[in-house]
């Protein structure tokens, strides 16, 4: 049954304090998770995100709305009452307990015969790798690899949901790439949902099946890495994943008229006022000068990223563009600081945003 | 560069001040001491070294008598004291606000607040007509007034210790399925036992050297070491009473390094 719902937020509000210092971290949250999912959470600091996990772990109760797990209402259990596990930003690993003993305390607790929690946390300590540092204790291990038994330790119990709150903010760049794909893999291998919480877009557009934006404690748009990459719900949702160019313009017959006086076709309809076109830097285009259909446009400033080179153009009524360009490109087209060239983007690049 | 930084010790009579204070502080303490192995009878000679004054005082019946209650009183005090400040820094740090929840927390502190002579006279009191009452003498009413004021001292670092401790451990715990008796028992206890230890050695420590309260609420008969030595040095100094002292000094020197081991800082 892939489309299984695993996990299901309804309506869910969380307000910290009372009175004139109450602050809501969620605002009517909403979201289904289907089973085996990798889904992913993402948004700047303080939206919440955290908050909604707690929600989903038991460590808070929601001010109103459900917690569903399974279809099952368990918005009143207590955690140590519910099929979830949790990987700790901080890991909060037991410093009084070994690996091994960390690894086993959810299946010790559980009531689990004796061979049972020794089999399982051999296993468990194997798919991590940590089978040789099963006798040591948690300080005597190096950040990634404390990463790795917090993984094992929540993974140990078999939980219905895994929620890893910002797991890999700790680690450098390097072991945080080899975790990215770790991670996948145990996702891959144990089949359990995960959901995952960052506030890295690069991370979140690589890893996962399903992406929930988040801001100031709302949920902005819900999808696929590619759909919220390629088809933004709003200038929020296009500013935080990845670079856009935002062209402010009014709509016209036949698509949007910018305020440099061009016009660029735009598929879809739209309610007619004031606009803003949004365009990836990828889908920009630098023709020669009077290129027929082509944007008036001078270039300000260039800079070389190997693969690609980034241009910065201005149009004439000064709104800045950004286009990537593969480097040979540039190089044959000869373009130099402060020459006029013509802006084109790619067919159907252009997104019409609500303000 | 070193040079640059602000550092108290170049500041004018530091050094002056600073030996002015210890020496204020351990002068008397090291004269106590030496005299204690004093041959002669005076603190004014020193006649050469001798144990006569340790043998004096541990051959000394009254002295065993006076010294086994200390322990005794020490112990079921430290015990109390302890098991009450763990439940009341429990109750002051892992529940949720609650109204009053600060000034409970002061309240548990009385008796560092209220002056030691205050709560030994309102004990005078409230003891005698308890043993009027009851028709009991015993040991109980020292032991139990002895816990009261261990309180604080037991209480402070453990609640230290609560608050110090990262919530997301017993976060961790509820997570993987332990019910909160569980945590409590696997996760909160382990790492609370070393701030347990200290704060009943600390309690341990301060009922060991009590004499005021001690000398209101006794019953006759009932001298602990402190006020049979406060009795002897009425009638006359005696050099046994430096030794013994000197016994209890090491006593709490090593008690208190115990507890700054176990209450520092480790990762
Ligand atoms: N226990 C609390 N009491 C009061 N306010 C809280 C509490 N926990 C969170 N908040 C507030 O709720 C908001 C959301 O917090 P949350 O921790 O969910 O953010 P986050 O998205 O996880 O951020 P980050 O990426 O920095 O971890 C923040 O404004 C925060 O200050
Ligand atoms: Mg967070």
């Amino acid at each position: 049954m892939p489309n299984k719902i695993a996990v299901e937020a309804r309506n869910a509000v969380k307000v910290f304090g009372q009175g004139d210092t109450s602050h809501s971290a969620l605002n009517d949250v909403s979201i289904s998770i289907k089973q085996g999912e990798f889904f992913t959470l993402l948004g700047p600091s303080g939206c919440g995100k955290t908050t909604l996990l707690r929600l989903i772990a038991g460590f808070e109760t929601p001010t109103s709305g459900q917690i569903l797990l399974d279809g099952a209402d368990i918005t009143a259990l207590p955690p140590n009452k519910r099929a979830v596990n949790t990987v700790f930003q901080s890991y909060a690993l037991f410093p009084h307990l070994t690996v091994a003993q960390n690894v086993g305390f959810g299946l010790q607790m559980q009531g689990r015969p004796k061979a049972e929690v020794k089999a399982t946390t051999a296993e468990m300590l194997a798919l991590v790798k940590l089978d040789a540092m099963a006798d040591r204790k948690i300080s005597q291990l190096s950040g990634g690899q404390q990463q790795r038994v917090a993984l094992a330790r929540a993974l140990a119990p078999k939980p219905k949901v895994l929620l890893l709150d910002e797991p890999l903010s700790a680690l450098d760049a390097k072991l945080r790439k080899d975790m990215q794909i770790e991670l996948k893999r145990l996702q891959h291998e144990t089949g359990i949902t995960f959901i995952f919480v960052t506030h890295d877009q690069e991370e979140a557009l690589t890893m996962s099946d399903r992406i929930a934006v988040m801001s100031a404690g709302n949920i902005l748009q819900i999808g696929a890495p590619r759909d919220i990459y390629v088809k933004p719900a709003n200038r929020f949702v296009a500013s935080f994943i990845g670079e856009t160019n935002f062209l402010p313009g009014t709509t016209a017959p036949g698509g949007v008229r910018l305020d440099c006086g061009a016009t660029v076709a735009v598929d879809g309809s739209f309610m007619p006022g004031k606009v803003t076109l949004a365009v990836r830097p990828e889908q920009v285009r630098v023709q020669g000068a009077g290129t027929a259909g082509a944007i008036p446009a001078i270039i300000t400033n260039w800079v070389y990223f190997g693969t690609d080179t980034h241009c910065y153009l201005v149009l004439s009524d000064g709104s800045p563009v950004v286009a990537r360009l593969q480097s040979p490109a540039m190089g044959e087209a000869g373009l130099e600081i402060g020459a006029s060239v013509g802006v084109t983007f790619a067919p159907g690049a252009a997104q019409v945003l609500k303000d | 560069m070193a040079n640059a930084s602000f550092s108290a010790s170049r500041l004018p009579g530091f050094s002056t001040i600073a030996t002015i204070v210890f020496v204020m502080l351990y002068a008397p303490i090291v004269t106590l001491v030496v005299y204690s192995f004093n041959a002669g009878k005076t603190v004014t000679a020193w006649e050469g070294f001798s144990w006569r004054w340790y043998q004096q005082a541990w051959t000394n019946d009254i002295v065993q008598d006076a010294a086994l209650r200390s322990l005794t009183v020490a112990t079921c005090a430290m015990l109390i004291a302890t098991t009450v400040a763990t439940l009341a820094a429990l109750g002051t740090t892992r529940t949720g606000p609650f109204a009053g929840k600060t000034l409970i927390s002061v309240m548990i502190n009385q008796p560092l607040l209220v002056p030691d002579i205050v709560t030994a006279i309102s004990l005078l009191i409230f003891v005698a007509a308890l043993k009027v009452a009851t028709g009991y003498q015993g040991l109980a009413y020292l032991i139990v007034a002895h816990a009261a004021f261990c309180i604080p001292f037991a209480y402070l670092p453990i609640k230290a210790r609560l608050e110090s401790m990262d919530l997301s451990l017993e976060n961790a715990a509820a997570d993987l399925y332990a019910s909160p008796m569980q945590t409590f028992r696997r996760v909160t206890l382990p790492l609370l036992a070393p701030a347990i230890i200290a704060g009943g050695m600390l309690a341990f420590v301060i009922s060991l050297d009590d004499v005021v309260i001690t000398s209101f609420v006794k019953s006759g008969g009932q001298d602990t070491l402190p006020t049979y030595m406060l009795g002897q040095l009425r009638r006359g100094t005696e050099p046994d009473v430096n030794a013994i002292s000197t016994v209890l000094l090491c006593l709490t020197v090593l008690l208190l390094s115990l507890f700054f081991v176990l209450t520092r800082k480790r990762d």
